[in-house]
């Protein structure tokens, strides 16, 4: 399993090269010229000049990159031009509301998506099944922005039983952490339950379709120990898969979940900067996304071989 | 000689004769899956709908009426006004043209570069394995965040929304369309082209091209749900269509200060979004099974 784990880094090093590419190159997609559009719309040609300066826009193109290149290495994600610190204490001082916004949405995604799949899966094309399906397909197209409006708009302004907004940290109350951001995972954990929901049952179908089950029923095992036992172990490897994406394209849906509950987490981050035109910051918080991605993918690997003994890298 | 000329005159004749759905038997699988009709009924609505935008609205949806600011739902405003008087029934009409014109857009962009790059990749060992580090770097960003990104860099127009969505779609498009011609290149018959010596680029895209295109339909259809959402979704933030276009995400954003006083504003294109996209993913679902019927064996 090291050799493996150790063979998998290796081939992770040209995907985050790509990637550390993709984000250098950002900037210079600007039309025009980069250090005026940062320098925004009032300012003088010295000011400009400043900003390239600033920027290393005066320099190649090739020592820009070998000098973004090597600064990300280091994890120098660069300075925002308008909070006037480091990219990366600026991601820092946001990160907790959006680990625990991730955090909870994936706890909701799990328990709505997990039975509903199982039970789905293990009954299909009942009524049961159908009904489920029907709400796991709505999950999918529900913008989660309108959602979550939907939901301030039940939950807090008629019902008056969840606040509507903002963000308190655990570390002052944690119930009432917990209680502030129960509306947001729901709201932004619901589409991925939908998601998780059909993948359980799709592949509890293809599970339930094998020989071994057969064999399990044969010899007089009662229909529950099939399932919940049998079947439900093996329905889960390729589950976990989308678990572990689920956990990086909830960091990508907390941008949207962030600015419509008002919690000042690293997704308004993104979004303030880009109408601020902070695009250290807008470069940092994407770089710190996809490696967040990459090495989800790299720990969901690493869980298969541990999940289930027949998979076998070498 | 003669009776093989009259045997091809006999069989092309008995297929003009064959009834039309016998011919395109995914055709006739489409049409008895209720979920794929519902779903090709709506957007074929929704087309007339966006075409038919003028005649069906009651006024110009950036046209403001400050005597009739924020007025529930009623038989001269349907889905009622927002603060400024504007007619909410109108923007939601006039919106359907924007997530379909950016919704078709980006299925074409995709289609076209991730056929093209797919093709290449799976066809090419050479370059396969550079151009799917760079897809597999591409897809390590959360589909909306790139966007965003992007948007922050070519500045909020419709069509850099395209653009911007279509660079995010095409890796995934690309990825498909690989794994297709992976496929299509042990059968036998591009085995007897390379053979007979046919050019790469000609089997890639003449012999193996044809095989890319149900995946791609299919395919197509989901990138096409998607983007009506993750266009709505950067408009609802600020980055997508400009403010004066009344796209549906803008129309929700603008709703959202009004909450409370005027639920109506937000919930309409909500409904709008939902439904489209409802729409298709359904005929997306119906067109892959009836496309491919292993799949629609997988899933039943």
């Amino acid at each position: 399993m090291w050799v493996y784990l150790a063979r998998r880094l290796m081939y992770l090093l040209p995907v985050m090269l790509v990637v550390v590419s993709i984000v250098f190159l950002l900037i210079h997609l600007i039309p025009g010229d980069p250090a005026a559009v940062m320098a925004g719309a009032d300012a003088t040609p010295d000011d400009v000049a400043k900003m390239r300066n600033v920027m290393g826009l005066d320099r190649p193109l090739y020592e820009q990159y070998g000098r973004w290149l090597f600064r990300t290495i280091q994890g120098d994600l660069g300075r925002s031009i308008f909070l006037e610190r480091p990219v990366t204490t600026a991601i820092a001082e946001r990160l907790e509301p959006t680990v625990l916004l991730t955090t909870f949405s994936l706890i909701v995604a799990l328990i709505i998506g997990l039975p509903a799949g199982i039970l789905s899966g293990a009954h299909p094309n009942t009524w049961l099944d159908k009904g489920m399906m029907v709400v796991a397909m709505l999950g999918v197209c529900i913008p989660a922005f309108w959602l979550g409006l939907n939901l301030i708009y039940l939950f807090a302004y008629k019902l008056r039983l969840f606040p509507p907004g903002n963000y308190v940290s655990l570390s002052t109350s944690i119930p009432t952490g917990i209680y502030y951001m129960l509306l947001p995972s729901l709201s932004l954990g619901f589409g991925q339950s939908a998601l998780i929901a059909r993948m359980v049952r799709s592949c509890m179908l293809e599970v339930l379709a094998q020989d071994y089950i057969r064999t399990a029923r044969a010899k007089g095992l009662s229909e529950k120990v099939v399932v919940y036992v049998h079947a439900l172990r093996n329905a889960m490897v390729p589950t976990s898969t989308v678990i572990g994406m689920t956990i990086a394209v909830l960091m990508g849906g907390a941008v949207i979940t962030e600015t419509v509950f008002n919690i000042a987490g690293v997704g308004r981050l993104v979004v303030s900067s880009v109408l601020r035109r902070d695009y250290p910051v807008i470069q940092g918080v994407i770089l710190f996304i996809a490696f967040v991605y990459v090495v989800m993918n790299l720990l969901v690997d690493a869980l298969y071989c541990l999940i289930d003994p027949r998979i076998r890298y070498d | 000689m003669q009776s093989t000329v009259e045997g091809q005159t006999e069989k092309a004749a008995a297929e003009v004769r064959t009834p039309f759905l016998s011919r395109h038997r995914w055709l006739k699988r489409l049409l008895h899956d209720k979920g794929a009709v519902f779903g090709g009924s709506v957007m074929l609505f929704l087309v007339v709908v966006a075409f038919a935008a003028p005649l069906l609205t009651p006024a110009d949806p950036m046209w403001m009426d400050p005597l009739n600011r924020l007025r529930p739902p009623s038989r001269a405003h349907p889905f009622g006004t927002d603060s400024s008087g504007r007619d909410i029934f109108s923007m939601v009409i006039y919106g359907a043209r924007i997530s379909l014109i950016v919704g078709l857009s980006v299925m074409i962009f995709s289609s076209l570069a991730g056929v093209v790059i797919g093709l290449l990749s799976g066809f090419f060992k050479t370059l396969d394995n550079i151009i799917m580090r760079i897809n597999d770097g591409m897809m390590a960003f959360p589909s909306i965040l790139l966007a965003i990104a992007m948007m922050a860099v070519l500045g909020p127009r419709v069509s850099n929304i395209v653009i911007a969505l279509g660079v995010v779609y095409t890796p995934r498009m690309a990825r498909i369309i690989r794994s297709v011609t992976l496929s299509c290149r042990a059968i036998t018959y591009v085995e007897a082209a390379t053979a007979l010596g046919v050019r790469d680029l000609v089997i890639a895209f003449r012999h193996i091209l044809p095989n890319c295109v149900p995946p791609m339909i299919v395919q197509g259809t989901f990138v096409f749900a998607f983007s009506v959402l993750d266009e709505s979704s950067l408009s609802f933030l600020g980055v997508g269509a400009p403010p004066y276009i009344p796209s549906w995400g803008n129309v929700i954003s603008m709703g959202r200060l009004l909450m409370i006083e005027a639920p109506w504003i937000s919930l309409f294109p909500g409904f709008a979004i939902l439904i489209t996209v409802l729409a298709l993913n359904l005929l997306g679902d119906g067109l892959r099974d009836s496309l491919d019927p292993r799949m629609q064996k997988m899933n039943q």
